[in-house]
């Protein structure tokens, strides 16, 4: 065990000192190959263009080299891969594709994931944008957005062994240990395997991500809401506007742009919502979902590569609007630069 | 507005923001509460009753039994049987009964006939059985009782996770994982993010488009062809293809995007005077990265770094699938989930396991959550 702490101390040393060995040296050997000079005839030659021409790629190359090989390179490879068969040798023409439109379990996956996409963004933002706002009406504020925020450090791992202990069941009779239970017994209702219990588990699996998104969506809208300017709020109040109103017709419609993106971030995790499912059903009980349907389709009886890739793909494909909507308006950004 | 509510100086509205914001919070803080009161439970305890009544003492029923040839006769020529039916400390006696259908007939301190003998059982768990004529060597009889047992907490389930369930390696190897898979992309993240700042190259803003399109593909799309990969590089070197050089540079690269967006965002936005002025001075883009930029960039690198480092240690995905699950890799994510399937009725075990990996984020994450949030705004107020 001490061997492993010491080299992966050591790693960290290595890792730093090939980055520093890198950047100094090739940065020292272009200033010494490209250096300015004399020529024959006496004249002083500057060759500065020539370095700065060179230099940027020397800043960039490990980490276009990284992208490279492990994002760019990939999405072509699996979209070649999904028109290949299990071990991405053998070309099967549109055999995948015809195979995930029909297949149940992917049906099941694509029904769940539009669930999740419907709810998991919307209560996240709708309890972020309500915390944001009590919070910033009483003492306590702080400390109340300190609490709700922390489930943003746990992992998805974790947050399911702890609500798995919400949802714990015992038989009828016995005492009940997890919360959720032992409530619906108090009120006077028949204890639950709660997350057996089709298709109601799928929501019980959303909570959990809704626990932990709420925390990022609050901070987020908390900014906005700040950023809203006093003024607009108080010509309202003297208009006669009750808090209902300004909070609607004043304060939602101008960080509407902030509430979009919140949105949109969390859009792209639910979309690839893999944990919370793995570590509770496994998609078992009718709670499959796309990520953990192509993680078992990797390695199920030795793998099939070619159908991992369409349902990769077809998360990639849920992504691409938000990705072309990400570029176009980074496009505008620069150009008002 | 200065109306009071029961006598504070409070309006209806704003009690409702509180109570409002109170309900939220508990929900929201409840759970895990209920996951670490737990680890701290006495194992038998954790699964007979629930947490919220870790407080309060708790209720088991048991037998005893009298067993004749334990007894003697005392001087005023009477006949005797005593003892104790509490074997543990602190524990005491609530009612109990004669019959397992009834174990609450009968206070303790009462005196009631137990086959021929008069009995009484005290709180304490001492009992005496008397009789006016010698008590049978065969004589054996059973008494039901309900002990109350005080609230204990002890940290028996933390000793026996980390000793014999692997989670003390698991701990490690997580830390394997993240230190290094943290740092990496920092260094490789600020200078790009510098060139695309402040230098001029052709392709500058087709890069970084490409850059920003990088930021939300999901990582599944890559899993497949580096799976190959690594299997491929393995095989032709004959060397093993799960490493966790290989997890390493494989979370350098998921991190990459976000890195070098922030990080170019930040730096862009230093005035560009001194830059200018640096440069004036004689200093090449390397001195002034180095020298000036680098080190005022340390608030953005800070958030990265937090960033990087929860997103690391939280993983699960990629552990799973670049790592072994030998206990020389597993980490403590893939462990939980493992446990979670082998251990599911564990609860002393889980309890305690999940609290122990989700410790270290939550320490990183109250000490520096300041830079945190900074971070979370600069990446999503400004891009998308």
């Amino acid at each position: 065990m001490i061997e492993q702490v010491l080299s992966a101390l050591l790693a960290v040393v290595a890792a730093i000192g090939a980055s520093v060995t890198y950047f100094y040296g090739s940065n020292w050997l272009l200033d010494r190959l490209v250096a300015d000079r004399r020529a024959p005839d006496g004249t002083y030659v500057s060759r500065q263009r020539a370095r700065d021409a060179v230099r940027p790629w020397l800043f960039l190359a490990p980490a276009l080299l990284v992208l490279g090989v492990y994002l760019v390179y990939p999405v072509v490879e699996t979209l070649r891969l999904s028109f290949f068969g299990s071990n991405g040798d053998t070309f099967v023409g549109a055999a995948n594709w015809t195979w995930a439109v029909q297949n149940e379990g992917v049906r099941t996956a694509v029904r769940n994931n539009v669930l999740w996409l419907l709810v998991v963004p919307s209560l996240s933002t709708v309890f972020g944008l309500l915390v944001a706002t009590l919070a910033d009406r009483v003492a306590w504020g702080n400390v109340a957005k300190s609490l709700v925020f922390m489930p943003m450090a746990i992992s998805f791992v974790g947050a399911s062994v702890i609500w798995k202990f919400v949802y714990d069941y015992r038989g009828a009779g016995s005492e009940q240990i997890g919360i959720l239970n032992a409530v619906v017994v108090a009120l006077g209702g028949e204890p639950q395997a709660w997350i057996t219990v089709e298709p109601w588990n799928n929501f019980l699996l959303m909570v959990i991500l809704v626990w932990i998104q709420t925390g990022f969506a609050m901070v987020i809208l908390s900014a906005a809401l700040r950023g809203v300017p006093e003024e607009t709020i108080e010509a309202a109040r003297i208009d006669g506007a009750s808090d209902v109103a300004v909070f609607f017709r004043i304060i939602i419609p101008q960080i509407f742009s902030t509430i979009l993106v919140v949105w949109t971030t969390i859009t792209i995790v639910v979309l690839k919502i893999f944990d919370i499912v793995a570590a509770m059903t496994n998609g078992q009980w009718g709670t499959e979902v796309l990520a953990n349907a192509m993680y078992n389709w990797m390695f199920r009886g030795g793998g099939h590569f070619g159908r991992g890739s369409v349902i990769a793909l077809m998360i990639m494909i849920a992504v691409i609007p938000i990705m072309a909507y990400n570029i176009r308006r980074f496009r505008e950004e620069e150009a008002r630069r | 507005m200065n109306r009071r509510v029961f006598g504070l100086p409070l309006t209806w509205g704003k009690l409702l923001v509180h109570l409002g914001l109170a309900a939220i919070v508990i929900v929201w803080t409840v759970p895990t509460l209920g996951l670490f009161v737990s680890s701290l439970r006495d194992k038998d305890q954790l699964i007979t009753s629930g947490w919220w009544t870790a407080l309060t003492a708790s209720e088991q029923t048991a037998a005893g039994r009298l067993l004749g040839r334990d007894a003697e006769a005392t001087d005023d020529g009477r006949y005797v049987l005593r003892g104790d039916v509490l074997e543990a400390e602190g524990r005491s006696i609530v009612a109990f009964g004669l019959d397992q259908t009834d174990l609450r007939a009968h206070a303790p301190g009462d005196t009631v006939d137990l086959g021929g003998l008069a009995f009484t059982l005290n709180e304490d768990g001492t009992y005496v059985a008397t009789s006016d004529t010698p008590i049978p060597e065969d004589y054996r009889e059973r008494v039901f009782y309900v002990e109350a047992i005080p609230p204990t907490f002890t940290l028996a389930n933390y000793r026996e996770v980390l000793a014999s369930e692997g989670i003390d390696r698991a701990f490690i190897n997580t830390f394997t994982v993240t230190i290094p898979a943290t740092v990496i992309p920092i260094l490789i993240a600020a200078f790009a993010a510098y060139a695309f700042a402040w230098m001029k190259f052709p392709g500058r803003q087709l890069f970084f488009a490409i850059v920003v399109g990088l930021l939300v593909v999901p990582l599944q799309m890559s899993l497949i062809p580096l799976l190959r990969m690594y299997n491929d590089i393995g095989a032709a070197f004959g060397v093993p293809s799960k490493t966790y050089l290989g997890i390493w540079l494989a979370h350098t690269a998921f991190g990459l995007p976000l890195a070098v967006y922030l990080l170019r965002n930040y730096i862009g936005g230093l005035p560009r005077d001194i830059i200018e002025s640096a440069q004036l001075d004689g200093a090449s883009h390397f001195d002034v990265f180095t020298r000036l930029v680098l080190p005022l960039s340390i608030p953005a690198l800070a958030s990265f770094a937090i960033f990087q480092f929860l997103w690391v240690w939280n993983d699960l995905l990629v552990a799973l699938v670049f790592l072994g699950k030998g206990e020389d890799q597993i980490v403590l994510t893939s462990k939980l989930r493992e446990m979670l399937g082998s251990r599911g009725d564990n609860w002393e075990i889980l309890t305690s396991s999940a609290f122990v990996s989700i410790l270290v984020p939550l320490m990183v994450f109250f000490a520096l959550q300041r830079y945190f949030v900074r971070g979370l705004l600069a990446g999503s107020v400004k891009g998308g």
